[in-house]
């Protein structure tokens, strides 16, 4: 074989060997990070599974953020129209979080059906609802409760 | 009358390209020189009519003309001047203005200072760009034009900018970033040039070069002043999210990171020439990539002006005729551009090619991160993110090896260097870097009484190799002069350039690896008047007032800093409510210096204790060397810029007439 086409060749062959030692730590480092969303009636019926990274969102319910008077500890309701839960938070929440508005969460369950979340994003301006909500909603057919509960 | 005008001169722009991206390439087939050079006339008109229609709607800003209905939604008559300027570019409609401005300036400066190029490579180069315009400028006047008017129901005032991006970082990170952006449309026209006209040469790759490093380092310095905006501005005391709106900056940063060291290597030795045209052509569609996912509103942040169906296919559409027809005319005509030299296992080629691996496997796995949650939620496997963990698995080690062969690139040889010479080069540096990095953290940890970090070591290790080798090399290649001033005077800016970027990365890698091991960042609850010794700092929560700013008010905390009894800051965060919004937005205070931040920001009101003092809620971090990352970014923007300014890249003109029309020959032949 002439050089040129050799080493034409290890080049190919190291970069296809290199790309698919890559492609498969991609897809295993791929599914040990994905964080699926499930609304609160999934959660709530147990569909979701424990302690591992999920995503949560629905509704701040009115009338239930309850903080520690000595720290940072915070827990709040959430409903997607169908179900409630209570979510676990500690630190500083975003500025656009309220009470009635859409909230993501991301978070753990633990073995006692607590949602811990590690991170609560609001909304970012006045007329957004998150699409994971906004999708869940129309799968359950929930929007007229959620606008009830939430949209005052 | 004003926002018609700049509507009369964005349509005069459009026939412009239009008529750029036909003719030259007409005049470059019936070899018609007045057609070939009608190009630069056509790109310096297009340039003219786009800067007069962005100037209309900056008066129409400056004149707070609310009957225009992109003004009505991204000002207001409360702002001040100079966020009325850059509210120009604050929302969709205008920053795409801005965009076909900066394209327009790009191909300006190609026709300006193209004049040592063959008239028929420019020809093409223009009329490529004048294709990438007519996109743009069509999509603005089809789908989101800036100059609609809201008329007879004009609003009596606007609706305000968003109050995020009522910042100067906002003033400068649009601009700067889409310089980078744009930038890569110019490497793309001369690589489809290079395509349709068979010629790649060295010659080629030296036209090419400056206009890349140019984009490059404008790419570098955007996403810099970006994540150091997010970092002050939304106020989490974070730098980088793995945002999808990032990662799509990233990655056109990547591939043309990469293909700045493939350039290199075309000029130089003649190889990877499809590869590098490869490289181009990905670099641009990435940049096109990025602006889809940002605008058509797939992906929800700041970033997403606007959520409109008809925009992100339109977008979608440009992005496919882009990628499908320039991959197109790859397959092709690449075998044209085929490279026939060959080079030894161990050489600077190789060091080169392994950098062009990794960076575009890393770019790989971004891409892959960024777009399989939409790609899981069009095929129905329900709505997920990737979190961060993800990138930071493969990016933090690639880019330690790619940071290891990094420093041993620049001192090898093209075409065969020698072990046993490679070794003699690097055994001092070696022990050097060893020494530093074992000692770093003990020295480090023992100042500041935290544990040694066998992190910090290895982040020290590959800093400190970089430092060290190049350094070595440098002193080494001046040693053979006379004296060491006369040595260094006789490396080329393009070298200096070199060194100045790689540095500007080891100084990276340590600001972000260090500020992540030995940042200490707490998020409390703390009442009025309340002391609290956090590390090495303590902390003393004055009080909080209201205050009134121009188009807010605010309530400021003031919050000292004391060290060892010392009063070292005083920091003022603010926690805002915007008149117009409604919006509250966290100001944070930041006490910065070379080695470090104290960043404070106050959380929500947490009502009054039984004392009669108020509970806050109050970020406090601790961030050292946090500062070097942006440092890092900036030296190596840098560098792109030293390295353009060599000598070499000027005065070639006779050479590159000659070799030109060699190769012309060549491709004569070819076809």
């Amino acid at each position: 074989m002439n050089p040129v086409r050799r080493q034409r060749l290890f080049l190919v062959l190291f970069v296809v060997a290199f790309s698919s030692i890559a492609v498969l730590l991609m897809t295993y480092a791929l599914r040990e990070n994905i964080n699926l969303f499930y609304p609160p009636s999934k959660i709530v019926s147990g569909d979701a599974p424990i302690d591992r990274t999920i995503r949560a969102g629905g509704c701040v319910i009115i009338g239930t953020v309850v903080r520690s008077t000595e720290s940072l500890d915070m827990s709040f309701g959430i409903t997607d129209g169908v179900a409630n839960m209570r979510v676990n938070f500690t630190g500083i929440l975003p500025n656009l979080f309220a009470e009635g508005e859409a909230v993501v969460v991301n978070g753990k369950l633990d073995n006692t059906g607590q949602f811990n979340a590690t991170e609560v994003l609001a909304k970012h301006d006045e007329n957004y609802m998150p699409p994971e909500v906004a999708e869940a909603m129309k799968q359950t057919g929930s929007e007229l409760k959620y606008q009830a509960t939430c949209e005052v | 009358m004003i926002p018609e005008l700049g509507h009369i001169a964005l349509i005069i722009a459009f026939i412009l390209f239009g008529l750029l991206s036909v003719v030259p390439i007409y005049g470059t087939y019936s070899k018609s020189t007045l057609l070939m050079a009608s190009s630069r006339s056509l790109a310096t008109g297009g340039f003219v009519f786009i800067f007069l229609s962005f100037l209309c709607l900056t008066w129409a800003f400056v004149q707070d003309d609310f009957t225009v209905k992109y003004v009505a939604n991204h000002s207001n008559s409360l702002l001040p001047e100079y966020y009325k300027v850059s509210a120009v570019w604050g929302g969709h409609e205008g920053s795409l203005l801005l965009w076909a401005l900066i394209l327009a300036g790009w191909a300006f400066a190609v026709s300006l200072f193209s004049r040592q190029l063959p008239l028929d490579m420019v020809a093409l180069v223009l009329a490529v760009m004048g294709m990438v315009g007519v996109g743009f400028v069509s999509f603005m006047l089809f789908t989101s034009n800036p100059f609609d008017r809201l008329l007879p129901l004009s609003p009596t005032d606007g609706a305000d900018l968003n109050p995020l991006l009522q910042d100067v970082g906002l003033i400068f990170h649009p601009p700067l970033l889409y310089m980078g952006y744009v930038g890569l449309s110019v490497a793309f026209a001369f690589a489809i040039a290079a395509l349709i006209s068979g010629r790649l040469d060295s010659a080629w790759a030296r036209w090419s070069r400056p206009w890349t490093t140019v984009a490059w380092a404008f790419l570098t310095a955007g996403i810099a002043l970006g994540s150091w905006w997010a970092y002050y501005e939304l106020g989490w005391g974070g730098w980088w999210f793995w945002d999808p709106v990032e990662n799509a900056s990233l990655m056109p940063w990547l591939v043309s990171t990469a293909l700045i060291h493939s350039l290199a290597v075309t000029e130089k030795r003649g190889v990877f020439k499809s590869w590098t045209i490869l490289l181009a052509i990905f670099a641009f569609s990435l940049s096109l990539l990025g602006t889809f996912l940002v605008r058509s509103g797939v992906l929800n942040s700041v970033h997403a002006f606007a959520s409109d169906p008809e925009r992100g296919f339109f977008i979608l559409l440009f992005l496919l005729a882009v990628v499908g027809g320039s991959l197109t005319l790859y397959a092709f005509r690449a075998p044209v551009v085929k490279s026939v030299t060959i080079f030894q296992w161990l050489s600077r080629e190789t060091f080169l090619l392994v950098n062009n691996i990794f960076l575009v496997v890393m770019m790989f796995t971004v891409l892959l991160g960024t777009l399989y949650p939409l790609f899981a939620d069009a095929l129905g496997l329900g709505k997920l993110s990737v979190g961060p963990p993800y990138f930071n698995f493969f990016f933090v080690p690639f880019m330690g090896i790619l940071c290891l062969f990094m420093a041993v690139g620049p001192l090898s040889l093209w075409k065969k260097t020698n072990l046993s010479r490679l070794w003699q080069a690097l055994k001092h540096p070696l022990t050097l870097s060893l020494v530093t990095a074992i000692g770093f953290p003990a020295i480090y940890g023992g100042l500041n009484d935290e544990s040694y970090s066998f992190a910090a070591a290895i982040t020290v290790f590959v800093a400190s190799w970089i430092i060290y080798v190049t350094a070595f090399d440098m002193a080494t290649k001046a040693g053979k002069s006379n004296s060491l001033w006369q040595g260094l005077s006789k490396f080329s800016r393009s070298y200096y350039g070199m060194v100045c970027a790689h540095f500007g990365i080891a100084v990276m890698v340590l600001g972000t690896c260090l500020n992540t091991i030995y940042s200490d960042q707490r998020d409390l609850r703390m009442v009025t008047g309340e002391r609290l010794q956090l590390g090495r700092y303590e902390y003393h929560f004055v009080d909080v007032r209201t205050v009134q700013g121009p188009n807010y008010s605010a309530e400021r905390g003031r919050i000292e800093i004391f060290s060892n009894g010392k009063k070292i800051s005083d920091l003022e965060p603010e926690k805002r409510r915007y008149f117009s919004t409604n919006d509250i937005l966290t100001e944070a205070a930041i006490d910065s210096n070379f080695w470090g931040d104290r960043y404070v920001a106050l959380g929500e009101f947490l009502g009054k204790t039984a004392a009669g003092t108020d509970a806050w809620a109050i970020r406090i971090h601790d961030k050292p060397f946090v500062n070097w990352i942006w440092m890092g970014a900036f030296m190596m923007a840098l560098g792109g810029f030293i390295a353009v300014s060599d000598k070499r890249y000027r005065l070639k003109k006779k050479v590159d007439k000659k070799l030109a029309t060699r190769v012309n020959a060549n491709a004569v032949v070819v076809e």
